[in-house]
């Protein structure tokens, strides 16, 4: 059985769609990111998941259960962390967390075992207001409330949003520790370069899915060769090539900039030779033009077509 | 280079109580530079920053922000520089005309001038359709290409951005850094922080804060060499500490 089912699920607020016909499922153990900018509807998709809100259209199964007619039987089952920080700033960590056990009946004590991967790390701290946490430090006291009910099923809304690369890093280690206990765990981020930390992803922007597979299959289905352009004159160099006719798709990635060309007959060394030719004709003699695997970035920027416009009055 | 440097940073330092969040920085940023200010959470860019836009006192250490001395110019240097962050930058109950209203008032612009701009930006960015509507009515994308316009409105010779393109989709972070490069080859000078490592490869020269001091500083292609890594990602992670380690200073 899938520990989350989605059928055409569909929200609007006024006369902004936030999902639209949204539909997917989720194994149980399984770790599914949903990856999209700030707006993309993920946020709605998660509160509707957690049964904290209504779809407007569609219907969606979470442990079995409808999350729309089945909500309080549900509830206890769930683990949810979202977006904005909400634990209570005046509260110390321990006062935090034992707080959010007491409303599921349980005690720190009684949970340790769960919690002991977090708990151990936030403990020199138990005695701090919420409030002076740093922002990773946050987070996990986030999640170990979370957690501290022992749910079935966790819902983390863009936990690493707003936190350093080091303490990402720490939080998606963290919860690799969870892998063995069976739990499902459904996590969103803008951040393109986490999808590699999950099972399978689905690509998020405007309400709609852009795609869902495995990081890898993501990456991979980019339809063209790809390449990675390394000049001194970066900037420039990206200018030019953005009014070259045989121009698919330039901009930077990194320390470089990705390349791809509209001509899909040429062999890839063709086409290297000839982007290098024509750089070089425009003054970028030190250019090197390699052959380079595409991202899951890159896939997303492929698919999402032009980003949000503003709609005419 | 030529002329003085934008910035010009020596020894500054900020204490609160026992705890020094920034300890004897030094750096310059020169004039037309997109200098990339990174450090992990409470690594102290942020009292950095404060200082540097004149809003903090410093407890030690010089600092020239504009050729304005951050101690007794601190009014001049609001003037000279534009301000930018991720969290407030545009009032969203305002329209988009309104909001460049206002900060063109702030920063004693005529009505003139206010118009003129108003129509330049308005056409640079492709918002002249959209000028009447609420700020909070349209995309975060767009939202942040215009905060950042705004923030050049009184054409001023620094600009800081903190976090700019926090929770953008690719492309427009991609729009955001052409805006970036456009603004330094007119001369302005750029200080920018980042959570994107990828985007500190966009700059001209970073700087990386470990608990309070620098503890690199180059052009990235530099900083790669002289860490012998592959990516600034992978000199960030070597440098800064675990979280716990950094917590125990706060």
């Amino acid at each position: 059985m899938n520990a989350v089912v989605v059928d055409h699920l569909s929200k609007q607020f006024r006369s902004t769609v936030a999902l639209a016909d949204v539909s997917f499922s989720v194994e149980h153990a399984e770790r599914f990111g949903f990856i999209g900018p700030d707006g993309a509807g993920k946020t709605t998709l998660f509160r509707i998941l957690t049964t904290l809100m209504t779809p407007d259209q569609g219907r969606a199964r979470v442990l079995g259960r409808d999350v729309v007619s089945d909500l309080w039987a549900l509830r206890t089952r769930i683990g949810y962390m979202p977006g904005r920080f909400s634990l209570y700033p005046d509260l110390s960590v321990d006062e935090n967390l034992r707080f959010f056990a007491s409303v599921f009946g349980t005690t720190i004590e009684r949970e340790y075992r769960q919690i002991a991967p977090i708990y151990s790390q936030l403990e020199p701290f138990r005695d701090r207001r919420a409030a002076a946490l740093s922002g990773g430090m946050k987070q996990k006291l986030a999640l170990c409330c979370a957690l501290v009910h022992r749910p079935e099923i966790l819902f983390l809304d863009e936990p690493t949003t707003g936190v350093d690369a080091v303490s990402r890093r720490e939080f998606w280690d963290l919860l690799d520790t969870f892998k063995q206990s069976g739990m499902t765990i459904l996590v969103s981020t803008p951040y393109m370069d986490e999808a590699n930390r999950c099972d399978r992803v689905a690509l998020i922007q405007g309400g709609r899915l852009l795609a869902i597979d495995t990081p890898q299959a993501i990456a991979d289905s980019f339809d063209r060769p790809l390449f990675a352009i390394r000049a001194s004159h970066r900037y420039q160099a990206l200018k030019a090539l953005r009014d070259w006719a045989h121009t698919h798709s330039i901009y930077p990635f990194g320390e470089t900039l990705h390349y791809a060309d509209k001509r899909t007959d040429l062999p890839a060394d063709q086409i290297a030779a000839d982007v290098r030719a024509f750089l070089s004709s425009r003054g970028f003699a030190d250019a090197a033009v390699e052959p380079t695997r595409p991202t899951v970035e890159d896939t997303f920027m492929a698919r999402m077509g032009a980003p949000e416009s503003v709609r005419a009055a | 280079m030529t002329g003085t440097p934008a910035i010009v940073v020596r020894d500054l330092t900020r204490k609160f109580g026992g705890f020094t969040a920034v300890d004897r920085i030094t750096f310059d940023v020169n004039t037309g530079e997109v200098f990339g200010f990174l450090g992990a959470n409470g690594a102290g860019k942020t009292t950095a920053i404060r200082m540097l836009t004149g809003l903090l006192a410093p407890t030690s250490g010089q600092a020239a922000i504009a050729g304005h001395d951050i101690y007794r110019e601190a009014e001049n240097i609001k003037r000279s520089i534009g301000y930018m962050s991720q969290r407030f930058s545009l009032y969203e109950d305002l329209t988009v005309r309104e909001n460049i209203r206002l900060y063109g008032g702030i920063y004693d612009l005529t009505d003139q001038q206010i118009r003129e701009r108003t129509s330049r930006m308005l056409a640079q960015l492709g918002l002249e359709h959209a000028a009447d509507h609420f700020v909070r009515d349209i995309p975060l994308g767009w939202r942040q290409k215009l905060a950042f316009s705004v923030a050049l409105l009184h054409e001023p010779k620094i600009v800081f951005l903190d976090e700019p393109t926090s929770g953008v989709d690719p492309i427009t972070r991609r729009q955001f850094w052409e805006l970036i490069y456009e603004a330094a080859g007119r001369g302005t000078t750029v200080l920018v922080t980042t959570h994107y490592l990828d985007e500190a490869e966009y700059c001209d020269r970073i700087s990386i804060m470990v608990a309070g001091r620098i503890a690199a500083i180059g052009t990235p292609g530099d900083l790669k060499k002289e860490f012998k890594a592959a990516s600034i990602d992978e000199i960030f992670v070597r440098l800064a500490r675990p979280t716990a380690e950094s917590e125990a200073r706060q």
